[in-house]
Formats: C-alpha cells, structure tokens, sequence
C-alpha cells in the first residue's frame, strides 16, 4: 500500500509540475489542483499508515492500547484541503476573469506589458 | 513570562475587519473604524515590544495545551521588532490609504482585507508552530491577492496570474517541506523540533528538507532564479497597496528563512556557501534590473530584489555580527521601501504618471515635498548618517572579516547601482525640465481639500521621521539588532522558553 501511494504522489507531483508548465490557463489550473493533492497525500503517508487502529480511546479504557493511526496528518489534511480549495476557487475565478478580458487562453500572450522597459 | 497579551494586536486587526463587514459600501465609517483599529493596534504593537524588551520572551500555550501539543505563541526579539514594524507601517499606509485610493475600492471591502492581511502578517511573526505559520502565510496571500486583482484591469490580471501562480507553488513546496518534517521527526512545535532533529539519522534527508523550505520561502522573499513575478506584478497595484506589498510581505519570507534556518536546521557548508551564492546572483540580477527601467515603479520592485539579496547573505554568512547587521536592515528597509512607495503614489497624484521620461520639474513645483522624497530617497541608498548606512556598513565589514571577496564587491557594486539609479531617478523626476507643458487639469493633488493632503503627506513624514531616527539613534537600533542576533545563535534559550512554561 505505501509503495503504491509513494509512486501516487510522485505521478501527481510529476504531472502537476507539468501541468503548470504549459502556456493554457486551464491546464495552469489542473496543474495546481493535481500539485495539491499530491501534497496532502505525501503529509498522508509520512505518518505511516496503520491499518484499522483508529486513534479512539475505548469507553472501558483510559489510554491507548498498542499501535494506532496517528491522527495529526488527517487534521492537517483537512486544513490543507480547505485551503487548497479557497485558492483553487479563487485562481477559477481569477483565470475567468483574464480569459474575459484578453479573449485568449495562451498564457505567453499576457506578456505585453513586460515588452516595454 | 506567559501572558494573553500576545494575541492582542491580532485580534484587534480582526475584530476591526469584522467590525468593517457591518460597514459595508460606507466610505466615510470605513475610512474611520480603519484609522482608529490600526491606532489601537498600533499602541499595542509597542506595549507587545516593550513587554518582550523587558521580559525576553512572552510565550503562550493556546488553550493551555502543553509546549509540543499545543499550538504556541512566542515573541522574542525578533518577532517583537517585526511586529513592531508592521504596526508602524500599517498605520502609515492606513491613513496613506483613507486619501490616496479610489473610492469603489474602498466601497469593495479594501480596509476589510488590508485588516485581515496585516492580522495574518502579526500571527506569521509570532507564532511557535509551523503548520501554523502556513496557515497565516494563507491568511496573508488570500488577502494579498484580492488586494492585488480588485479593479480588474487588464494588466492587473497578467501581473496577478503570475502572482497567484508563483504563491501557490510556494505554499504547496513549504507544505511539502512540513509534511517530510512531520514524518521525520513527529512534531510541528518549531522548539520541539529543533530538538528531535539533532538525533535524526539522516541527514542527508534533512538537508533536502532544508531546501525545500528554502525554495518555498525563496519564491516568497523573492530571490534569484525565483524573483521574476515580483517586478512583473508589484508595479500594477495601487501605491498604497504596493507599500504593504514591498515593505513587508517579502520580508515575511525572509524573516520566516531566518527563523527556520537558525532553530530548526543548522546550515552545513554546502548550504552556507548555495545561500552566499544565491545571494550574489540576487543582488546583481536586481540591481542590473533597475537600470534599463523607465518606470518608476518597475525600478523601486527590483531594488527590493536586489536588496533581498543583502538580507540572504547575512543568512549565508551565519554569523552574530551578520545577523545583527541584516536584523538592523530589515528595520530600515521596511519603513524605507514603504515610504519610497508611498512617495510615488503622490507623485503620481501630481503629474498622473510614473513613467521617468514624462516627469520632470517637481522642485520646481513642490520644494517642501521635494526635499522630503529626497531624505528618503537618500536614507535608501545610505548616505552616512542616514539608517541605510549602518547595516552597510555592518555586512561589509562582516564579510570582510569572513574573507568573502565575492560577496563584498558584490554589496559594494549593488550598493553603488542603487546610489546611481536613485540618482538617476531624482534627477528625472524632480530636477529636470517636463518634457511636456503642464496643465493645471494635471495636477489632482493642489486642488485636493486640506485633510486629504494631510492623510497623504502625514505618513510619508511619520516613516521619514522614523527613518531619521534609525539613522541618528542608530546605537539603540544596533542594541536591540545585536539581542535578537545574540537568541537566534543561542537557539537553547528560544528552546527553553517554549518547554519550560508548560506550567
């Protein structure tokens, strides 16, 4: 399983990247989606994955008993996935509104205004 | 000492924000609520610095969970100074602001996410937990980039696409970098971590993880091979907005970098020397930048380059005396970049351009300005005894001592470019002819009421005053620089504060 989701996230980094390299918006943007969710699976699987112990105290117990998930990661997944989401939605937006308004989607043909120095 | 305090000017900013929503589409109770958060923040950025001076450090341990579980608040000297800075720059802009932006900016929520940016700049400068300095470098990039695309011209989206793009990548690299972090050493408390990772094995892994945080916050500080958003985008907000934007979100990566590369990693010598290099290709990309430039604005974005660049080799030489040097230029070069920043927003009020080859005469015009934009512009460069001077002087000496030739002709050259391009810039901008006849439709700044030239001119003379005063009492800035020097070589003492209060 860790091997699968190691070479999981290298396929999602690898392609992000790529993604983000190429002159469409809207690849621009898959390629920042894809880079995101590489990285909360990489903060995933740095925690080691323990299979079905999950981090909850039985009632008849007052402490953990044994090996179990550490539950850090997934907080900090989920914040991670919120904010990815607010800047995904916001690049939309902003991609949208630059499509509007230069009529193209070819990110090299934003660079008139560097032309002139 | 553990005290609440610490929280105080971050809720201030926020409860200002909340208290803005209300508000919404009123000018005037905006402009108004706006002054008086920032002047309530204002007082308690200073009482936060003194109480640190005093004290050492104020730490707080958030729902008093204990140091390594919780999230902590810490404010040392560092943090102190760079929340000290940020209260005094924001107020400047705030009031610089209430004048200089266009009203249906204001009517769409301007002050709400300035507040909230300079909210999330405070929580980045004091927090102890590294996950939760992302969490506030997302506070200030969302906010920083409604500020950069509310108007929606055209040539705001090309610079804000590059903008968004380039934080974007920045945070995913850094929560790369905290994630790799997390899995090799267990925890996200930045004192903890400084402890688990002297027994990691692999150090070849920490290294790289090292990088990667120095790639991340690079994007965001703006250094070499990584810079080339910032001067195509900083040059197409508002004046006001690029005054944050230059003085101090930048210098947020750059504190970040100091933070990270003292308590948690120790720099080998092979990053010691990527830093010195990258700090050379900095300076020199940046200044050389400047001189084919026309526009004002486009110059004043690669001098924050190329002075990026001072503040990285004071990183690479990893010295006392460095940091207390780059410390002491920080300080100096927020309120200076802000100021020289807001001084070409009122000349664009002036002649309605920023474009060197169409300005002209404005000695003539406006002595009393004139001479205040020329103290600025002479406190950046350094001439002796304004504050630009003595970090020079420091860095200099202090690569001198360290033998490093390469870097110490490069400071000198990069620090002769700026004298020359300032030079070149007062010269076309204040002494010679206009080329074109001036009319008086021209001028939006004579016909301007009384108050609105006060809230322009006032923070420009607040920030020149403050400037003056590093210069002349640079011995009390040197001080406190060389105490924040002296924590961050002595790590154990940040350390202890942190796990000794679990009281």
């Amino acid at each position: 399983m860790e091997l699968l989701l190691v070479i999981l996230v290298g396929v999602l980094y690898s392609s992000g990247i790529y993604m983000m390299l190429r002159r469409s918006m809207v690849k621009l943007l898959i390629g920042i989606i894809l880079l995101g969710n590489g990285v909360n699976i990489l903060i995933f699987l740095m925690s080691g994955i323990t299979k079905g112990k999950a981090p909850i105290i039985p009632a008849d117990q007052t402490g953990f008993m044994g090996a179990y998930a550490d539950p850090i990661p997934q907080a900090l997944i989920l914040t991670a996935i919120v904010i990815s989401f607010a800047l995904t939605a916001f690049a939309l937006v902003l991609l949208k509104k630059a499509y509007t308004l230069t009529g193209t989607d070819d990110l090299d043909s934003l660079n008139i205004q560097d032309l002139d120095i | 000492m553990t005290t609440n305090f610490i929280l105080a000017p971050i809720i201030v900013h926020f409860i200002t924000a909340i208290i803005l929503l209300c508000f919404w589409k009123k000018v005037l109770a905006q402009k108004i609520i706006s002054v008086i958060g920032n002047s309530i923040a204002f007082i308690l950025c200073v009482k936060l610095f003194e109480l640190t001076l005093t004290n050492d450090y104020l730490v707080l341990q958030t729902g008093n969970w204990k140091a390594p579980f919780g999230i902590t608040f810490i404010s040392d000297t560092l943090s102190a100074i760079m929340v000290l800075l940020t209260g005094i720059v924001s107020l400047a802009v705030g009031i610089y602001s209430t004048s200089a932006l266009n009203v249906s900016r204001i009517r769409f929520g301007y002050f709400f996410t300035f507040h909230l940016l300079i909210m999330g700049l405070l929580g980045a400068f004091l927090t102890g937990d590294i996950f939760n300095l992302y969490v506030w470098f997302e506070v200030v990039i969302i906010s920083s980039f409604i500020l950069m695309t509310v108007g929606g011209k055209k040539m705001q989206m090309e610079g804000a696409i590059k903008y968004v793009t380039m934080n974007i990548l920045a945070s995913s690299i850094f929560l790369t970098a905290i994630g790799i972090l997390y899995g090799i050493t267990g925890s996200l408390n930045i004192a903890d971590i400084a402890l688990k990772i002297q027994e990691v094995e692999n150090k070849g892994l920490v290294t790289v993880t090292s990088l990667l945080f120095f790639v991340g916050f690079g994007i965001k500080s703006a250094i070499f091979p990584l810079y080339f958003w910032l001067p195509s985008s900083y040059h197409t907000t508002p004046s006001a907005i690029a005054a944050i934007f230059g003085g101090l979100l930048t210098k947020m990566g750059v504190y970040a970098m100091i933070r990270v590369f003292t308590i948690i990693f120790v720099p080998d010598n092979f990053t010691t020397i990527l830093f010195i290099v990258i700090a050379v290709l900095t300076m020199l990309t940046g200044a050389l930048g400047t001189l084919n430039k026309k526009n004002i604005r486009r110059i004043l974005s690669y001098l924050i380059v190329c002075h990026i660049g001072y503040l990285i080799a004071g990183v690479g030489l990893y010295t006392e005396l460095a940091f207390t040097a780059i410390i002491f230029y920080l300080i100096h070069d927020v309120i200076v970049k802000s100021n020289m920043f807001m001084i070409t927003g009122v000349i664009v009020k002036i002649r309605e351009s920023v474009d060197m080859t169409r300005l002209g005469s404005l000695l003539k015009d406006y002595p009393k300005f004139s001479m205040l934009a020329a103290l600025v512009f002479l406190s950046l460069v350094g001439i002796p005894p304004l504050s630009g001077f003595w970090p020079k002087i420091l860095l200099l000496k202090e690569s001198f001592v360290q033998g490093n030739y390469v870097l110490l002709l490069t400071l000198i050259l990069a620090s002769f470019v700026t004298l020359f391009v300032i030079i070149r810039m007062w010269i076309e901008i204040f002494w010679k002819e206009s080329p074109k006849p001036l009319t008086e439709e021209m001028d939006h700044f004579a016909p301007m009421p009384k108050s609105g030239k006060f809230a322009l001119i006032a923070p420009i003379v607040f920030l020149t005053v403050v400037s003056l005063f590093i210069g002349f009492g640079a011995n009390s800035i040197f001080k406190i620089s060389e105490k924040a020097a002296y924590e961050l070589k002595h790590k154990e003492i940040y350390i202890d504060a942190v796990m000794k209060t679990n009281t």
